[in-house]
Parts: C-alpha cells; structure tokens; sequence
C-alpha cells in the first residue's frame, strides 16, 4: 500500500523583482497513515511553504511549485496535487486533508460563531441539515475538551481563551475527519500550560500528523518521525527515536543545543548556532550550512563546493545530508556533542 | 439595548434644540449685529413697494418684534403643543408637530416637508442601495484582480466620479439619455411609489445612477483597499484551508470583514445625504426636500429653514444611530463589549 | 416688478451648461435672433384660431401666489387673465399695442373726475364667478380690500394702500362692517358702478385698475391666506387641480361668457403648470418639445443660448424681447466729490458702456442704454448726452470736467454691488477700469443682496459713511408707463432715512416738481413727454449713470400658435397662446 503524502523533489520558488526566492528546494518525504512526522527547522526554513505547498494555499501566480506531492485519498484515490486542477486539491482540502495555524484568533473569523464555522466546513462535504451539523459540531467542540460544548458553540472567537481557541480550530478542521492534519506551529502562541494539552489533543488524533515547529520539543513529543529543514531542504530525516539519541546533522547538534533544559545550568542552557540563516535568493554553494558549520573544514572542500544529498548513516532509516564522512561524524558526537545534551 | 436607544434619543432631542436656536441665531442676531431692526427684516417678506406701515404690520404678524428668546420659545411650544394662525378671515390650528408657515408663501411648512420627504428618501434609498451594490462589487473584483485592465478602468472611472459635480454629469445624463436618446424620464418627473412602482423606478433612474455614481467612486476605492488587507488575513487562509469555494471565500469570509468600515462611512454619508440630494433635486427637479431648502434659504425663510434643518439632523441622528446598532449586529466584538 | 429679477436662479447654470453647450455644439453661426426684433414692432407668429389640446407650462421658481391679491410677478399678471378679470386690461395685442389699456370687467376705461381723485367703473352685466354666480361691483370691492391686508398678503403691490383715501382702513378682517364692505374710499352705489376716491391726484389709476387686485372675489369663498388653494375664476379657464409649489391644472371655465368678454380667444382646451422646475431642464425641455412655455418669461438662460442660437432651425424660433427693465449706476449725490454735477459728467463720459453691455452678456442681455427710459415704454424717447465712438466713453470730455469739479488729477470713491450677482461684479469692476483712465479710482464693495437697500446701498446714512459713490443697481417698471419705471427711482421724497430705498442719491425738487404734475395730467400724451421731460433732467444732472436697457431671448417651439410678444407684459401673451399638439 502506497503512504498516505509522498512528496518528491519539492520546489516552491517565488519570483521576485531582487530574483528567485527558493522557499523549498527538493524536499521529499513520506507519511503513512496513522503516523505522525514532525518538520522541525529555523524560520525561514521552509517549513511552512512547503505545508501551504501541499495544502495548495499558495497564491496562483505568485508561486511556482514543481515536483510531485501524491496524496493517497480514501475518497477518490492517488494524485499528484501540483498536476491536479485547483478545483480537485479544494475538494480535497478539510476532507482529506486538514490544516491548523500558529495563531487561532487571527485565523478564525471574527464575525462568525465558532459553531457556525464549523459547520461551514462540516456543511460543505456533507448533505446534512443545518440541525444535524450543529449537533455535529457540540460533540466535536466536546470531543477536543471545550466544557458547556452546547452553548459556547454559539461564541464568538474573541470570546475563548488561547487555548480554547486552538481546541476549536481543531475541532474545525476535525469535523470531516481528515486523513491527513497539517499543524504549523500548533502552540507557538499559547501558554506553556496549555500546549501539553494542546498536543495531547493532537497526539491522540486518529489522523496521519505533520506537525511544524521551530521547536524540537514540541516534535519530540508528537512525532515518529522526524525530518530537519534548513534552507530548503531536508539536512536530516529519520526515526524520532533515531535522531534524538543519535542526531547526524551538525544543524541538527545545533538546534539540540539551543534547547532549554531545566537540568542546565544558566551558562550552560544556550547554545546558539552562529550566524544566521541563508538568504533563499542566494543559497550557499555546496552546503548550504557551510558557513555556520564547526565541522565543515573537517570535509576536505567537499562542503564549499558539492550539494551533500541525503544518505544513511547510523542505520538504513536514518538519513543524513552532510559530507561528514560517518565514522568521523560518530566521533564527534560522541566527543563533543553528547556530553552537552 | 433598550435603555441605550432611550438615552440615544434623549441626546438627539437635545441636539435638535440647539441645532434649531443655533439656526435663530444666524437667521436674527447675525443681521441685528448688522444693525438690522425688525421691520428691515419684515421688508424681505414685503412686496416691493411695502410702504413702513405696511413692513411693521409684516413684522407683527411674523412675531419679529418680540425678543429672540421669545420667538425661539414660540417655535418650540408649535412644536410640541402646536400652534394656531390666522389666514386673515379664520384662524387654523397647526396641530403638534407645528413648524409653522412659510414667511414668503404662508404655506404650512410640515404638509409640505412630509410630502417631500418620500422623493428624497426615495432618491437617497435607491442612490445608496445602487452605489453599495455598484461600489462595492466594482471593489471587490478590483481587488481580486489588481492591476487588470478592469483594475485600471474601474479605478480612473472612479477618480472622474469622485471629482465631476452632479450638476455636470446629472445635465449631460439628461441631455443624452433623456433629451437625445429618449430612453429615460425627463427632469421633473417623479411618481410616488405606491402609486406606480414602476414608474417611480422609471422616473428616478437617472438621477439614482447619478447621485450614485459620485458615491460608488468612493466605495469602490474603499471597498479595494479593504479587500486587499483582508484577503491577506489569516482566517482567509482559514477558509480555504477548509476546503471553501474562493466565491465564498471572498464573499462570505473577505466582504464580510471588509465591509464593516464600509459601514461606518455609509452611515455617515447617509446621513449627510441631504447635500448629495440638493445637487441632484435640483438638477433634475425633483420636488424633495434638497430642493427645498436652496429655496429655503435663498429666500430667507425662516420657517421653512428651521424644517429643512431639523428634518436634516434627523436624518443624520437617525443614520448614525442605526449604523451604531448595526455595527453591533455585524462586528459581535462590538456587541459585547 | 420683481418678475424679471431671476438672475439668482441663472448663477448657478451658467457654469455648468456653458461646459455643456461646448459639448454639444458642433457648429455655430452667428449671433442674433431671427425673430421679431423687439415687443414694439412684433408681429403674430402661427397666427391660428386653432381650438384645442393642452398648453404646457413649466417656472423654475415657485408661484408668489396665484391670489390675486397677493401677486406681484409680470408673467403672474399676465397669466392671471387667463383666470380672472380685472377691471381693465392690458390689451391681448403684440408690440405696442399690448402696452395699451383696454377696458375688461368693465365697459370702458376709468372716468376721472375731481381732478383725476376720483375714478368710476361701470361693470358689464352678464359675468358670472364659475360657480355661476353673477359678479357684482361690492366683489370688486371686496377684493380691493383684502389685498390692502398686506400682513395676510405680504407678496403683492401696495399701489391701492397708497393712493386710496383709507381712513385708517387696513383689512375687511378686521372690518366691523357685517358685510365686510367698510371702506369708504371704495363706493358701490349699484351692482355694476365702482367708484374710487383717492387721497390725492393720480392720472394713471387705470394702471392700477388692471392689476390682479381688482379682480373680483367672492366673500363667501375667500378663505385668506389659503384662497389660492382655490382661487375662485371669472376668467375663460378655471383651477381644476392645485398642488402648492408643484402643478396645477387648468380646463376650461364653463360660466366664461365670450359675449360678455371682447379681449379673449382661448384657444386650449386645458393648460398645465410645471412648478419648481430646474432652470436648465426647462430650458432642455421647451427646446425637445417636452414643454411649451417658460412661464417667467425672462427667456432662455445663457447655456442654452449657444444651443438655441447655434442652429439655424432654432434660431427662426427665437424672439428678442425689449424688457421694461434698466441696468444702472446710481451716482450718489450725498458723497463728495459726486455732490458736484461736474464730477457726475465726469463719470458718465469716462465710462465704456460697451463694458458695461459685456458685463450684461452682449446684445443678447440687451442693448446700451443712453437714457433712463427703456424705449420699451410708451413715449419714451432715445437720447444721449455723454456721447463718445462706439460707446466707448470720452476721457478728454472726463478729465474736462474734472477740471470744472475742481479735482483735476481725478478723485477717488466706492462702488457697491449685490455680492451675489455676478454681472454686476463684472460691472464694478469694468467700471473700475474705464474710470481709471480718467484718473477717478474706484473701491469696490459687494453687499448681500437680501439686505442691499434695507441695511446698505439703500441706507442713506450706511451709503455716505462708507462713501458709496456709485451704486450699481437695476429697476424693471411694475408696467410700461413712465410713472410705473420712474416713480420709485427718482423721486426724492420717496427716501426714507431707516433704509430701502430704491432711489438711491436721485435728489432734485425739480424732478419731484414734474412728478406731481404728471399725475394730475391725464393726458396720455401730454403726461408721456412729462416722463421724457424727467428723464432728459435726469442725465443732464447726471444722477444716474444708465448701462443696459434689458432684453430676453425667448423661445417658442413650432408647436406654439398665435406667439407674439406684448408690450405690456415685454413677454409672449399668455392670453392668445394656442397650441397644435392635440
């Protein structure tokens, strides 16, 4: 059987007046129902272009996206979403696949009660009454933990608190039971207490997850697998287990780095990667990680000049896009990076 | 709710009351300070050859030998308990609401103001629903199509509609449309509504397309750059990340929000509609209330004036208030605030 | 009258109908309408006997009244025969013959006796108000009565309040007498007599006898100030539906007795009128034949001139219309230096009156005027005192009489106009530059219109204080007869201190002196060369500075029949109007 979204060779390029802003760059993966991959990386990334990507939210005519995005729908079967007709990707939109955004009160509408879009959404994939949908609409608000569900159903967003609000943003893109959720930093706005829940709600979703986030501890918690975004592309992709015990990428240390941890000291706790991202209009030849990489004269020239592609290392899941020869990379996690984590 | 409209109309009673005596301020004190005596007053209202007997006995009758306050007291008990006059062999009773008579015509002033405030309401309602529904739209599919060649067109169309004056484009419509091609209703035609609908519609057309065509400009460059900021909102996102058709996307979810300071200005121009109104009554001769009042106050008519202008601030009252219930009923975040 | 003095109305479509006629005129030919030259040599034009159809008729004002006690409107009056008849009448004739009197209600013009202080009337017997019930000489007098109530009828003329001898009468509303008939200046020995007695001498009471005044009003009917609700006819048509300040319709009146009346020959069997209508939409409408006659009679408006003028088919169906009516400077003979006649004869020979004609639209507004009388007037005579090649004043004249006045280098003074009339503007301020040239420099002031003679011009004290030297002005007389133009311009003791004067500095007991005289003199003739006489006086003390003498362009659509333009009214005869639209 097929995976759910296989996305090959990705490319999302948005033509500007100062030149070409490679967004994404050859990005492929692979998600399987009822799994869930988690897209960690700065801003900048390429992260959430590449959801909008596969959503097909992006603006026609201010993006050009090539490669092929396969979506393997319950409803009418396999396709490839950047050949497919604008009206079949909105067909599939909050039917099979669903999308949940950074902020909750800008992304729901301010003049509509939260019940009435949610059965907006529930409305138009179903023939049901307006009566059945509301109800419909209750046990979804129930379901993702929003106490009194009958009659805050009929609030308006301002009138829920942060959480709540990402609740009924899910609930929303629950309602028609989507085999795929897209969640674009699902916390980043809410309080650090109520994002546990948030990602509980989420982890226990039935649909397949890819969940975005600059933060790793959020993907730790959700995703089984796990794929790391610089510049356009992935640099690692493997198994959740895989990347935290053994991280490959020199950019994967640094993100691993920069992580609070209550048992660090304060000198210790942060550990930036220096410099600053690259410009998408003017990628770095060869690795495009080169010039903030400890390691990179460690490659012989290899890392100023070839692109590094993505190959195993440590075992046959666990990918690795870094001209680092293995053992050597090994060493220095062993070495260097390990003690620190 | 209730309790909010109360105190609303409470304000605008006393809004009234000071409009109006500002109004016998300037029509009194403003020529006294001039030096003016009552009687130089009265000859406005006297033939040519009124002899100084003649003008005094005017000004008796007119009440303008008594003291303004006395005066502006007399027109605020006609109002509120009505008044009685003399036709000279009889005297008629002016039942509250009593605006009095004309100065120049003695022609009872409310009659006359309720029988044309239906031409102007009729003017103003359909001006406004056809440069909502013109301005707005023309809007919208500038916005979705920025820098078209409809774009472009719609938006130069609506510069010229926002800078030509009525009496311009209201005599060239009349001249083409009405006069050469003859496929619309001569000035000064006008039917009631509820005496023929159709022709109502028929007589007043041009002067809706004309009176809307200074405003759709406005709405259509409002409701373009309202559209352009929301379309890049978030919820937009939203609503097509459900799956939502870009028509209800834009129309459900975008106008929707766009409109809203529409709204506001709408209810604003509305209410000072009455300017819009007189360039377009006049122009095509339209027995309303715009009309009216450039008779009015050319003539110095007091009375008829002290109409004009309450009828004037309680349309502009009356807008305001309903556009701040509205704005309830269309932004909840006003609503419970 | 204040007929003629629409100019408020044409302000604000000049602007905008000029950009229009630019649009919609290809071609244009010369200037100059083809039609009758002036009312003093008018002929008929569709001359018919064609009864029938439905006389259009827009104002693009309102009505000061159709009561006719309360009307003092030229087009009014002559509209007002179509519904009501007045003791006498002017005659239902074009040119010079409609500025004749003719006797109407009665059988024959006034009988003055007692040194023209008293005035009889004998009424024809037959004439019936529309309801049928015959008229009788106490209506007549009952409708004389009212219109001295100038507190229920503000609008109309105060002639009768001021000629009749009252005894302190002031309305039959107030009248103890039970059948209101209380005024002893007025007698009705009979059914049919009607005899006047005035306070002093007036020779030319017949004038006042053909106001709307003296046409009949029913007691029984009259309900005031709402009589023009229903104004009661004795005329060929009568009211059939009145909306105040819209329309009103008119049909025939069956009770009107053509034997009992020799002056009228309705031709239409029904007449509408359009009121409040917009200036340039009447204009639009009358030339696509929506529409049949501009009421005012104050002619085509200057936007639709270039319309009517620039093609040739139109032009045939215009008529130049000589207006009773003068455009002129009152030079002030209170302010110094202007008290020196030598210094008034400076002004009037420094003056370009061609400027002055400009300033009024060219020949189309009317022509230059030399004298005060408009040769419109019965009598009047054409003269020139201050002449100079073409109009263009003579500066070595001026500066001659500079010398005289003893202000050689020139002087210096103000010119007020009325702020809201645009042509007098443009009057000031041509002035001000012809008179440059002879070194007499002008200030110049705008008052507001509504209070021009009440508070300023027209205030002898405001007038001197703020050295009003000239003062630009125009006067229409209430009818073509000297006494109607002159009297209230001219005549000295007619400036009251309090302000609202129409003579406006005109100070010479001479002139007064010849006034009086006239109004004992009831030979036509005789009194006619009187207001010459005055007229002469007038310009040779250089009191006035005359400008344009005024002139409509009026328009008829080919549908009209029997259109010709009458003296007395200087309009079309409302009378005499057919119609082939059927």
């Amino acid at each position: 059987m097929s995976p759910l979204l296989e996305v090959r060779d990705l490319r999302v390029h948005f033509p500007t007046e100062d030149g070409v802003v490679k967004a994404v760059d050859g990005l492929s993966l692979q998600l399987e129902r009822g799994r869930r991959l988690g897209i960690v990386g700065e801003s900048g990334s390429g992260k959430s272009a590449a959801a909008l990507a596969i959503m097909g939210l992006h603006q026609p005519g201010t993006a050009r996206i090539s490669g092929e995005i396969w979506l393997d729908s319950t409803e009418s079967g396999r396709a490839d979403l950047v050949r497919a007709g604008a009206e079949q990707v909105r067909k599939l939109r909050g039917r099979t696949m669903a999308m949940i955004f950074q902020d909750p009160l800008s992304a729901l509408h301010p003049y509509y009660t939260v019940g009435h879009q949610i059965v907006e959404a529930y409305r138009l994939h179903h023939d049901v009454s307006k009566q059945r949908a509301y109800r419909h609409a209750v046990e979804l608000l129930d379901r993702v933990g929003i106490p009194q569900s009958g009659s805050r159903v009929d609030d308006y967003p301002h009138q829920f608190s942060g959480g709540m609000r990402q609740r009924v943003m899910i609930a929303m893109m629950l309602s028609c039971n989507p085999d795929l959720l897209i969640a674009d930093e699902p916390t980043t706005a809410l309080d650090v207490t109520v994002q546990a829940q948030i990602l509980d709600l989420i982890r226990d979703l039935p649909a397949a997850v890819l969940v975005i986030s600059h933060d790793l501890g959020v993907v730790a918690e959700l995703a089984d697998d796990i794929l790391v975004m610089y510049a356009g592309r992935a640099v690692e992709y493997g198994p959740a287990s895989d990347v935290f015990a053994a991280p490959q990428h020199p950019y994967t240390w640094g993100l691993l780095g920069s992580m609070p941890r209550w048992d660090r000291t304060r000198s210790q706790r942060l550990a930036p990667i220096p410099g600053t991202p690259p410009s998408l209009i003017n990628i770095p030849p060869g690795c495009p990680f080169h010039p903030r990489c400890r390691y990179a004269e460690l490659t012989g020239g290899q890392a100023t000049s070839v692109r590094p592609e993505l190959r195993p290392a440590g075992s046959p899941e666990h990918l690795v896009a870094c001209h680092l020869p293995n053992p050597r990379r090994a060493q220095i996690l062993a070495d260097e990076i390990r003690p620190t984590l | 709710m209730g309790i909010y409209i109360v105190r609303r109309m409470i304000a605008a009673v006393w809004l009234l009351l000071i409009v109006t005596a500002a109004t016998f301020v300037v029509f009194f004190l403003v020529p006294r300070l001039a030096g003016a005596t009552p009687d130089d007053l009265a000859s406005r209202y006297a033939g040519r050859t009124a002899s100084p007997e003649v003008i005094h006995q005017i000004a008796i009758k007119l009440g303008f030998t008594d003291p303004i306050w006395v005066q502006y007291g007399r027109f605020v008990k006609g109002l509120v308990l009505g008044a009685d006059y003399s036709t000279g062999p009889t005297t008629v009773h002016c039942p509250a609401p009593c605006l009095g008579y004309s100065f120049l015509t003695q022609n009872p002033v409310l009659p006359d103001l309720l029988d044309r405030l239906p031409v102007t309401m009729s003017l103003a309602a359909g001006g406004a629903l056809i440069w909502l529904l013109a301005g707005v739209s023309t809007g919208v599919i500038s916005a979705l199509h920025r820098g078209s060649v409809f774009d472009r067109a719609a938006m130069g169309v609506a510069l010229a509609g926002v800078s030509l004056p009525i009496f311009f484009t209201g005599l060239l419509a009349l001249s083409v449309f009405s006069y050469w091609l003859g496929i619309t209703a001569p000035g000064g035609s006008y039917t009631p509504i509820n005496e023929n609908p159709l022709h109502w519609a028929y007589d007043l057309l041009l002067p809706w397309i004309t009176l809307a065509f200074l405003y759709a400009a406005g709405y259509a460059r409002l409701t373009r750059a309202g559209m352009l900021d929301t379309m890049g909102e978030d919820f937009i996102r939203t609503a097509r990340a459900k799956g939502l058709p870009e028509r209800t996307v834009v129309l459900r979810h975008g106008l929707r929000a766009a409109l809203t300071p529409i709204l506001t200005i709408f209810g604003i121009d509305l209410g000072l509609l009455l300017g819009g109104a007189i360039l377009t009554e006049s122009t095509y001769s339209l027995p309303g209330i715009g009309k009216y009042s450039v008779d009015a106050v050319v003539n110095n008519d007091l009375p008829k004036v002290l109409g004009v202008v309450l009828v004037g601030s309680m349309f502009i009252i009356v807008a305001n208030l309903v556009v701040d219930l509205l704005y309830a009923v269309v932004d909840p975040r006003v609503r419970y605030q | 009258m204040k007929g003629q003095d629409n100019e408020m109305g044409t302000n604000r479509r000049v602007a905008v109908l000029a950009t229009l006629a630019v649009l919609i005129l290809v071609g244009c030919g010369g200037p100059g309408p083809a039609g009758a030259n002036s009312g003093t040599s008018g002929g008929i034009h569709n001359p018919s006997d064609g009864r029938g159809g439905t006389l259009r008729y827009a104002n693009s004002g309102d009505w000061d009244s159709l009561d006719p006690a309360d009307t003092y409107y030229a087009y009014s009056w002559n509209f007002a025969r179509l519904y009501g008849r007045s003791l006498v009448m002017f005659k239902s004739a074009p040119g010079a013959q409609g500025a004749t009197l003719v006797p109407d209600l009665a059988e024959s013009l006034g009988r003055s006796s007692n040194d023209a202080k008293t005035w009889t009337y004998t009424l024809r017997p037959g004439v019936r108000f529309e309801d049928g019930t015959p008229v009788t000489s106490r209506d007549v007098k009952y409708a004389v009565e009212r219109s001295l109530d100038k507190a229920t009828f503000p609008n109309g003329p105060t002639y009768f309040n001021d000629v009749l001898d009252l005894h302190g009468y002031t309305s039959p509303y107030a009248d103890p007498d039970p059948d209101k008939l209380g005024l002893r200046a007025i007698e009705t020995p009979d059914d049919r007599t009607i005899v006047f007695h005035l306070r002093k001498a007036f020779s030319g009471f017949d004038y006042l006898a053909q106001t709307p005044a003296t046409m009949p009003v029913p007691r029984a009917k009259d309900t005031g100030s709402k009589y023009k609700e229903h104004v009661v006819s004795t005329g060929p048509y009568l009211f059939q539906t009145n909306e105040l300040a819209k329309r009103f319709t008119m049909v025939r009146n069956p009770q009107w007795d053509a034997a009992t009346d020799p002056n009228r020959r309705p031709l239409p069997d029904g007449i509408t009128v359009d009121l409040n209508v917009n200036a340039d939409d009447v204009d639009n409408r009358l030339l696509s034949g929506d529409l049949d006659v501009s009421i005012e009679g104050s002619g085509v408006g200057p936007s639709a001139q270039g319309r009517v003028l620039g093609y040739q088919a139109r032009r045939a169906n215009t008529d130049s219309a000589s207006v009773a009516r003068l455009w002129f400077t009152a030079l002030n003979s209170d302010v110094a230096p202007l008290n020196n006649v030598h210094c008034r004869k400076a002004v009037l020979y420094a003056t370009d009156r061609a400027g002055y004609q400009r300033a009024y639209g060219g020949p189309t507004g009317g022509e230059i005027a030399t004298n005060m009388l408009p040769p419109v007037i019965p009598g009047a005579q054409r003269f020139d005192l201050y002449p100079s090649p073409k109009h263009l004043g003579d500066i070595a004249k001026a500066k001659d009489e500079l010398v005289q006045c003893g202000a050689p280098g020139g002087f210096a003074t103000s010119i007020s106009y009325r702020a809201e009339r645009p042509k007098e503007k443009a009057t000031a301020e041509a002035l001000q530059q012809s008179l440059a040239r002879a070194g007499i420099n002008l200030e110049i002031k705008p008052y507001p219109l509504a209070d021009y003679l009440r508070l300023y011009a027209g205030k002898p004290d405001f007038a001197k204080a703020n050295n009003l030297g000239l003062i630009v002005y125009g006067w229409g007389a209430d009818w073509p007869d000297g006494y109607g133009f002159l009297s209230q311009i001219v005549d000295s003791r007619v400036i009251r201190p309090t302000g609202g004067n129409s003579n406006l500095g005109i100070r010479d007991p001479a002139i007064d002196q010849m006034l009086d005289q006239a109004l004992v003199t009831t030979d036509a003739v005789a009194r006619q060369q009187i207001w010459v006489n005055i007229d002469r006086k007038v310009m040779e003390d250089a009191f006035a500075l005359p400008g344009v003498w005024a002139k409509g362009l009026l328009y008829r659509p080919p549908n009209l029949t029997n259109v010709f333009i009458s003296d007395g009214f200087q309009m079309y005869d409302y009378l005499a109007l057919g119609t082939t639209r059927r």
